[in-house]
């Protein structure tokens, strides 16, 4: 018998067995995958490291700041600043055809090039900046509402408003077309008012790091372990049934599978339900250059593009991607310390993709499709950066399928279902969910959204 | 326990919730809150240290009493005078 059982070995599930076996609570991390991290993890191939989900962690915050997300999960886990071994981002920028806005960890540069781009629009941009709600003071009272219509509303530029949706949306809106005003706050500090970094090794050494310490305090951690059903007696959920047949019980159950997922696994029939899962699902095409990007010119840490004026956030249903907006993200292009490097300069593109289309082709069609993609993305991206691909030594990709293997989200879903679960609670008694469909998305909040339910429904409950 | 030594486990407990805080001129009668911007989840970790280190059983509802380090130590005192 387990004092907790967690769904899912991601940056959620991972934190909340660090917070509780911490505090001497007999955990069990069950993870369908062979390797951790869900959404952010990695592969190597042809002796090349990969990440899969992670461009950058937003939420940076420079050593010494208690009061943001990073500060408070770091004092939670019992990290030392240093072990996230954070470099901030150089620089990066949201283009469109005709105007370009910089933006980097301080928002006095987003501020100039706004009063450089959009005369005027000065004070309409500190009136947003106003209403922007912290963190804390997020519920299910003000999450609603539609981020278009009060920022239409605050800026009076549909342009404006465009561009600042799009690096949000890229990076974490599980809702197609409008944004939810909650998720839009938490968007708009992680991003614009927090920023970007990441470490030089990427995301597996912040996996390695939680994974050493989860271990550390006698947490165990069962990999290819995917759980077929929860069972509950009564109202009250009880243990899981394993994919292998095995039993394990729990006096609590927390799952990051997301809420549908999560829902199917307690034999909750979908149509049942309110809502529906998230539809938005990438690939991403990933070239090897010869040379560090800024050798061949490409300077920023992140471009977010978009080529017209109005910005398209939705599955793609006719082809099955969708490559007129995009995110160019270099590895390279961050701060490391003492002009440290990573060996090959890498080039990340993701565009929009659809599931169904990706998950139902043949093995050959499926191939030909990734090559087509590649180029097409490509393509695509160069129209707005230096074009970069006589410097390409090696290429890989990956696709809604491959995101579906590595978070078994409904629809290869990034960001989860549109409707967040803030409280955690399900139906059953002892069962909540963290992660993705809690509310915060991104590396920073992930963690958080395990932390904050391993507080809230374990160890407050206890006290 | 004396009040001298539940004093000193406190400030311990503080030194791991905020290894980057200096927290040795703290003063006893001023709220943690106005010196160490601790938030309601340090204030949790308090109690869970309390009771993981010790086996001392905090309420929810007199979470209040851990406010400054002089009430923290006078609300501890007949809890932990036996350990």
């Amino acid at each position: 018998m387990y004092d907790v059982i967690i769904i899912g070995a991601g940056m959620s599930g991972l934190a909340a067995g660090i917070r509780l076996a911490y505090y001497g609570q007999n955990v069990c991390i069950l993870e369908r995958h062979y390797t951790i991290g869900g959404l952010n993890s990695f592969y190597r191939m042809a002796g090349r490291d990969f990440d899969v989900g992670l461009h950058a962690v937003t939420n940076y915050a420079p050593k010494g700041d208690r009061r943001g997300p990073l500060g408070r999960l770091l004092r939670q886990l019992r990290f030392k600043w240093e072990e996230f071994a954070l470099c901030e981002q150089r620089g990066s920028m949201i283009a469109f055809p005709d105007v370009s806005l910089a933006f980097d960890n301080d928002i006095e540069l987003l501020k100039s090039e706004i009063a450089a781009k959009f005369p005027g629009k000065s004070d309409a941009f500190e009136r947003l900046l106003g209403s922007i709600i912290d963190y804390d003071d997020i519920s299910d009272d003000n999450y609603a509402g539609s981020a278009r219509d009060i920022l239409g509303e605050t800026l009076g530029d549909p342009l404006l408003v465009e561009m600042l949706l799009c690096p949000l949306m890229w990076y974490g809106n599980a809702r197609e077309t409008d944004m939810d005003w909650g998720q839009f706050c938490i968007m708009f500090r992680s991003i614009f008012l927090e920023g970007f970094a990441r470490p030089l090794k990427g995301v597996r050494l912040l996996l390695k790091n939680l994974v050493r310490k989860y271990r550390e305090l006698g947490g165990e951690l069962r990999l290819r372990n995917g759980v077929q059903r929860i069972v509950h007696d009564d109202d009250k959920a009880v243990g899981v049934v394993l994919d292998s047949g095995e039993e394990l019980q729990a006096r609590k159950i927390i799952s990051s599978a997301g809420w549908f997922e999560t829902m199917r696994m307690c034999g909750q029939p979908q149509e049942k339900l309110e809502g529906s899962p998230g539809v938005l699902s990438f690939i991403e095409s990933i070239s090897v250059l010869n040379q560090q990007p800024r050798d061949v010119g490409f300077d920023p840490t992140i471009v977010f593009y978009n080529d017209s004026n109005k910005f398209h956030w939705e599955m793609p249903r006719n082809e099955i991607c969708d490559t007129r907006t995009g995110v160019i993200c270099s590895p390279n292009n961050f701060v490391y310390p003492g002009d440290v490097q990573l060996d090959e300069g890498f080039m990340r593109i993701t565009t929009l993709a659809n599931f169904e289309r990706w998950t139902t082709m043949s093995d050959a069609d499926y191939q030909q499709a990734k090559l087509k993609w590649y180029d097409q993305a490509v393509a695509s991206a160069v129209r707005f950066i230096p074009d970069f691909r006589r410097h390409i030594v090696a290429t890989d990709m990956f696709t809604p399928k491959t995101i579906h293997r590595y978070t078994w989200h409904d629809n290869g879903a990034v960001y989860g279902a549109p409707e967040k679960r803030l409280s955690g609670e399900t139906h059953l008694k002892d069962l909540y969910i963290c992660g993705t469909d809690q509310g915060f998305v991104g590396i920073i909040g992930s963690i958080v959204s395990g932390l904050s339910i391993a507080n809230r429904h374990v160890l407050q409950a206890a006290s | 326990m004396t009040p001298a030594e539940i004093r000193e486990e406190v400030l311990d407990i503080l030194r791991d919730i905020a290894p980057d805080d200096d927290i040795s001129d703290i003063d006893d009668a001023k709220p943690f809150r106005e010196q160490l911007e601790l938030d309601s989840m340090d204030f949790l970790d308090i109690v869970m240290e309390l009771r993981k280190r010790h086996r001392v059983q905090i309420p929810e509802e007199e979470y209040t009493e851990l406010a400054s380090m002089a009430s923290t130590v006078a609300y501890l005192e007949p809890k932990m005078k036996d350990l």
